[in-house]
């Protein structure tokens, strides 16, 4: 059996009255990139911190590379790497600089700082920005940046707290493919996102959380052929016809969800549907078909969605 | 070889300052300067002309250089100790990545506090070179006093992370620097002796370590004796920056792990 980087056991973060983590189980195996799936405030971020050895369990069971953070922290953190959600680079520093205070904070010697340095601006494609200062650099520059911060200590495990929340299209794509190069080169890697997208591009396995418990876990694969069917139609009425149309609906759809601007039609086989839809008289002004996604998967399981 | 972790805070300090100096020259240099001038050289030429017997013979410029040297320690300590911290929590957050490496709550205090050490040292040089300038008082004795007037500013140091750590707006803070550092600066001893005071607001002005500061670098530098035995003095102030010190620790802790 391959030996779990992360166990949680019925871990739980509360904080005064607010129960932030809800006893939750989970393993991470080395190599794998794990996912924590879920809306804003869902709890991922306190898992990460707890994971990241700086912030203390209210109760249950962590270890982290086997050791407990609240004992062993300085080690821990010592062979982590932590992606946070915000930009806390130092400003007034240069690209390089970043990379040299932050290695020197794992009591790394100079010389070998510069090597690795150069290696992760080439890797992170900032090779040329290396003596420009941080500050004028894009959000996506910024972020790259702090991934590369983040391996600085060749960690054993890198935790990535939403990893493109505010970045353009373009460079979240880049920050993707990076990190899916790290995954194919063996990092483990641990990754909040309350993107499905971003989830299913890069987590083998992930939990899906919801007010601090996790209501499923699996491959985003098994998740979507679990919770979902394989098609959803998406359908848009005119304000009077979705009433009319939903008991027709229902008869050609395994599941149905309502929601305030569109019909969301589950079903194996979304051709045949629109078909009997239309020869029932039901004519929506839209109709679009796609494959069901973890999107789906989280409203089957919360009644909401992602990003409201 | 193993750094102690505090001292990779200090390194980072010191590359951010590289960068950043060239706005503390002004601060280093003019302030005593100007503070010299206007009210040394100025204002003390009328005090001087109404021979004040409290002041002593040397006159009003050799009476006021030691004491400015503690209470500019002391403002240079404020600034140094105070806007970092509440930045490296609240705006610029290097103490979030900070402590998610192996740098501990404790690691970043001492480092700070050894930093802002440095700078005191430093800026109190500043000073000590200044006063020799002016002819205030003799380089080497001002010298000294660099030991005393740093240790004035560290008994500020330390309370003042607490504080910074503690706060959670920033109008706080201004409200603190409004209210608390002018009077702290005024009352400090360094302008007049303080028996010049109503009776009411001497032991106020003891309890500040500006005062204690002030009456030591006056004792180095000019020679006057001291008000209270020098073990006093100097335990006053150690204790201070080490009840400062554990309560930054504390806040530190509390905002950071959490």
């Amino acid at each position: 059996m391959v030996e779990s980087l992360v166990v949680g056991r019925g871990l739980s973060k509360k904080f005064g009255d607010f129960t932030a983590v809800d006893s939750i189980d989970f393993q991470i195996q080395a190599g794998e990139a794990f996912g924590f799936l879920g809306p804003n405030g869902a709890g991922k971020s306190s898992t990460m911190r707890m994971i990241g050895a700086t912030s203390p369990p209210t109760s249950g069971h962590l270890r982290v590379l086997g050791m407990d953070p609240m004992v062993d922290g300085i080690k821990i953190r010592g062979r982590l790497g932590v992606v946070p959600q915000e930009d806390n680079l130092d400003r007034e520093l240069s690209v390089y600089e970043n990379l040299l205070t932050y290695g020197r904070y794992f009591n790394m010697a100079r010389a070998e700082i510069d090597r690795r340095a150069a290696e992760l601006l080439e890797f992170v494609q900032l090779s040329e920005r290396r003596d420009s200062r941080v500050d004028p650099l894009s959000g996506g520059m910024k972020r790259r940046l702090i991934i590369a911060r983040g391996l600085i200590n060749q960690p054993e495990l890198l935790i990535l707290d939403e990893p493109t929340t505010g970045l353009d299209p373009q460079a979240r794509h880049v920050v993707w493919d990076r990190l899916y190069q790290l995954k194919q080169e063996g990092v483990t890697l641990v990754i909040t996102t309350h993107y499905m997208d971003e989830a299913e591009q890069l987590c083998d396995r992930l939990v899906v959380m919801d007010k601090g418990r996790i209501v499923a876990e699996g491959s985003p694969r098994s998740l979507i052929e679990r919770y979902s069917t394989r098609d959803v139609l998406e359908l848009r009425f005119e304000a009077d016809a979705r009433d009319q149309a939903l008991p027709v609906i229902e008869t050609v759809a395994q599941r149905t969800e309502n929601l305030p601007d569109k019909v969301m039609v589950y079903t194996d086989n979304a051709d045949e549907a629109v078909i009997r839809l239309s020869n029932n008289g039901v004519h929506p002004i839209s109709t679009l078909i796609r494959r069901s996604t973890l999107e789906d998967v989280f409203l089957r399981l919360t009644g909401r969605q992602l990003i409201e | 070889m193993n750094t102690p972790r505090s001292l990779m805070v200090v390194e980072a300090e010191y590359r951010i300052y590289r960068r950043t100096w060239r706005g503390t020259v002004l601060t280093t240099w003019l302030r005593p300067i100007l503070f010299l001038v206007a009210m040394g050289m100025g204002l003390g030429a009328l005090i001087d002309r109404n021979v004040n017997q409290a002041l002593g013979e040397a006159g009003y410029l050799a009476f006021l250089a030691p004491g400015l040297m503690a209470a500019s320690a002391m403002q240079t300590a404020i600034t140094e100790a105070s806007w970092p911290v509440r930045t490296g929590i609240k705006w610029r957050k290097n103490y979030w990545a900070q402590i998610s490496t192996p740098l501990t709550t404790n690691d970043l205090l001492t480092g700070l506090m050894i930093w802002i050490t440095i700078r005191l040292l430093f800026v109190s040089t500043a000073f000590a070179v200044v006063i020799w300038v002016f002819g205030a008082g003799s380089f080497g004795k001002a010298l000294m006093a660099v030991p005393a007037a740093t240790l004035t500013g560290m008994a500020f140091a330390s309370p003042l992370a607490a504080f910074a750590a503690w706060v959670k707006e920033d109008s706080t803070m201004i409200a603190m620097f409004r209210f608390s550092i002018i009077p702290l600066f005024l009352f400090s001893g360094a302008f007049f002796p303080i028996e010049q005071l109503p009776d009411f607001l001497e032991p106020i002005v003891v309890l500040s370590p500006a005062w204690h500061g002030v009456d030591l670098c006056r004792w180095i530098i000019l020679g006057t004796p001291l008000t209270l035995s020098i073990w006093t003095e100097l335990g006053y102030l150690a204790a201070t920056m080490a009840a400062g010190w554990w309560a930054a620790a504390r806040q530190l802790r509390k905002r950071l792990i959490v």
